[in-house]
């Protein structure tokens, strides 16, 4: 009979080495479920995790792919986790994304063919703002009128879905594309173009700007007294209030800053990589972030080492689709696993399981 | 915009048909949230559900088991969420949504080779007599056996709740667990319980959405409705009977806005696909705005985790 124990404090070892144990019992459901798709488990593992680093034939393509996927995860990540910290549940980061790739994208197509400067410093203001006013929404309807901030952003995704539909066949619609659902191309706009700063890095403005913002939310959460703050609301809001902590202000600046990273990762998207809107660029980052977010334990650099490794079972993925034709929806099965497995080793953080014989009374 | 090919009639049976998936989630969801835990995963319990009865119905071409397989499937998968949160003590926001991730994917994984088969219709009740009544006679009487069992169960979980002691003793634990607890209930055993018939009740309101209101296997394509189930829960008070309401209204707005499309209104269709989603927000927003009554309703222990101290 095994008997959890609380803790008197949360274990520290436990915290760093719950989510390696979480990877390695994925990797072990992983490889049990790839033996019951009919492939070799073994090879399924090594395609997902190691051939993207180190295979001589797919590497060149799939390193610099690796910034690329990890950059909008973690910097969604981030701002999620500042919410998250204080128990405010922003789920609704992939219709931000959405909304600030449009924003975004909107300025530049409005000044278009214009070339300047200052335009793509513009677009990355728009792109957050937008993600902002976006998570405004549940941020003022939670404030105001108490409503679940869980399901209003929830809902707004698939409002934003729609809106990004009737943008693209609207009046986003490029002039050029043959009257197809989208955008005119910013790979071809130079000004406005998300390029690559190093050729065959994967390297663009939005990885500096990630790798940015985790320096920044490392500093903040560690060291100023909001990062203090919002862990005290987490885990007391009453003890919050007494401090003089108003909780509506939190919610609304935590909703504020997930939603402007959310934004600006759907900007830096849009605008370089995915190139151009259409109604298939979102592809699920709003949500895999949430994973990114639980598995980096909240902590900026956790974040950063768990977006590089979600991004790795993205490309990973790709790989192992096209080698072992694989379904695609193995690795988003592979995903929820992760988190699930996460969840479920975090009870050693907080308990000490006891091995004892069943008591007789 | 052309109203010739609107009646009034077909539209009420229509908004019947759509309510009758998040009925079914709904009312699952309540009982749940009665206990005291908040099951986010909603909408992955209902797309499992939704492959599981699916693939069931093809395989067996039956419709009565594919529903069996459904609701088997969504409370089997709702067993993940008990032992992260009842056991393991895992947080239930974060276990709620790990579910809805994972129920997507694997839906997806399993439902792959489905996509494009049309599944064994479901036999329509027809009464000799009675379903040829005018006007109530398709409304009342020309309906597939599961929009009844869909009513059934409402009036089933409020008359569990009222009236009898387990009912009872369901309330006792979501409003208080360490007194429940104290009085010698088994409060682990009880969500346990209420878990998986959410569970499976999800998992009926998905195999209704792939089997007769669609009907057909697509990958996501619950499109949000578990989410819905959950604003109709908040909305209802937590009182089963307002769930009957609630899904009507969401049903009425859904086959309004696609009345609208069909009729050619000069709105775009994505504006109008947008409105259940509002609606629902609109409705979510009514609901909590008045903060005494809306904590009057909710279960007191609603989303606490329950460790028993000895």
């Amino acid at each position: 009979m095994i008997r959890l124990e609380p803790r008197a404090n949360p274990s520290k070892t436990m915290v760093f080495l719950t989510p390696i144990l979480a990877v390695i019992a994925t990797m072990i459901a992983g490889g049990i479920l790839f033996t019951i798709l009919g492939k070799n488990p073994f090879e399924a593992i090594r395609i997902i995790f190691l051939d993207p680093l180190f295979n001589e034939q797919f590497a060149s393509y799939a390193r610099p792919q690796l910034l690329v996927k990890a950059a909008p995860l973690v910097m969604i990540a981030l701002g999620l986790s500042v919410g998250f910290r204080a128990n405010i549940w922003n789920i609704g980061a992939e219709g931000q994304f959405i909304m600030g790739a449009i924003g975004g994208a909107a300025v530049a197509l409005a000044v278009h063919p214009l070339e300047s400067v200052l335009l793509f410093p513009l677009m990355i203001i728009a792109g957050g703002l937008s993600g902002m006013a976006y998570a405004m929404i549940p941020a003022i309807l939670k404030t105001k009128f108490n409503a679940n901030e869980i399901l209003v952003s929830l809902m707004l995704v698939y409002v934003a879905f729609n809106f990004l539909a009737a943008m693209v066949t609207g009046p986003l619609k490029s002039p050029i594309g043959y009257n197809f659902p989208e955008s005119r191309n910013f790979q071809e706009y130079p000004s406005a173009h998300n390029a690559e700063l190093i050729a065959n890095t994967g390297l663009h403005w939005g990885v500096v700007m990630t790798l940015g913002l985790v320096i920044l939310c490392y500093i903040i959460l560690t060291r100023h007294i909001f990062g203090y703050r919002v862990q005290l609301m987490g885990q007391s809001p009453k003890a919050a209030k007494f401090s003089g902590v108003s909780p509506n202000w939190m919610i609304v600046i935590c909703l504020g800053i997930s939603g402007a990273f959310a934004g600006m990762a759907g900007l830096f998207e849009v605008a370089g990589p995915a190139g151009k809107l259409t109604t298939t660029f979102p592809v699920g980052y709003g949500f895999t972030a949430i994973i990114v977010a639980f598995l980096g334990r909240l902590h900026p650099i956790g974040i950063l080492l768990a977006g590089l490794l979600m991004a790795l079972t993205y490309i990973g993925g790709e790989l192992a689709q096209f080698q072992l034709s694989l379904p695609a929806a193995s690795i988003q099965v592979f995903q929820g696993m992760l988190l699930f497995f996460l969840l479920a080793t975090d009870v050693l953080v907080h308990f000490k399981p006891r091995f004892e014989k069943r008591k007789t009374i | 915009m052309d109203f010739s090919s609107f009646s009034t009639l077909t539209f009420l049976a229509t908004v019947m048909a759509a309510a009758t998936p998040i009925m079914f989630a709904a009312i699952g969801e309540l009982v749940v949230e009665k206990s005291g835990v908040l099951n986010l995963g909603v909408e992955g319990m209902m797309i499992f559900g939704a492959v599981c009865g699916f693939i069931a119905a093809v395989s067996t071409d039956s419709p009565t088991i594919g529903f069996i397989a459904a609701a088997v499937g969504g409370a089997g998968i709702s067993f993940l969420f008990v032992i992260l949160t009842q056991y393991l003590k895992a947080n239930q926001v974060a276990s709620g949504l790990a579910l809805t991730l994972f129920g997507l994917g694997l839906s997806a994984l399993m439902g792959h080779s489905y996509t494009g088969i049309k599944p064994p219709s479901s036999a329509k009740l027809s009464v000799d007599g009675l379903s040829d009544l005018p006007i109530v006679g398709r409304l009342i009487f020309g309906h597939d056996a599961m929009i009844y069992l869909a009513i059934f169960l409402i009036l089933a979980v409020w008359y569990f709740l009222k009236y009898t002691r387990g009912g009872l003793i369901l309330r006792a634990v979501g409003e208080n667990h360490d007194a429940a607890h104290a009085l010698g209930y088994r409060v682990t055993r009880v969500r346990t319980l209420a878990i998986l018939f959410g569970g499976a009740c999800a998992g009926l309101g998905g195999a209704y959405l792939s089997l007769v209101r669609v009907p057909q296997w697509t990958e996501g394509m619950t499109a949000g409705s578990g989410w819905i189930a959950l604003a109709i829960v908040v909305f209802a008070s937590w009182k089963p009977l307002r769930i009957l309401l609630g899904a009507y209204l969401f049903g009425g707005v859904s086959i309004l806005q696609l009345n609208l499309q069909a009729m050619g209104a000069d709105i775009p269709v994505a504006y109008l696909s947008m409105a259940p989603y509002l609606v629902t927000i609109l409705v979510l927003v009514i609901m909590s705005a008045d903060r005494k009554r809306a904590s009057l309703n909710a279960p007191a222990s609603l989303g606490r985790a329950f460790h028993a101290s000895s």
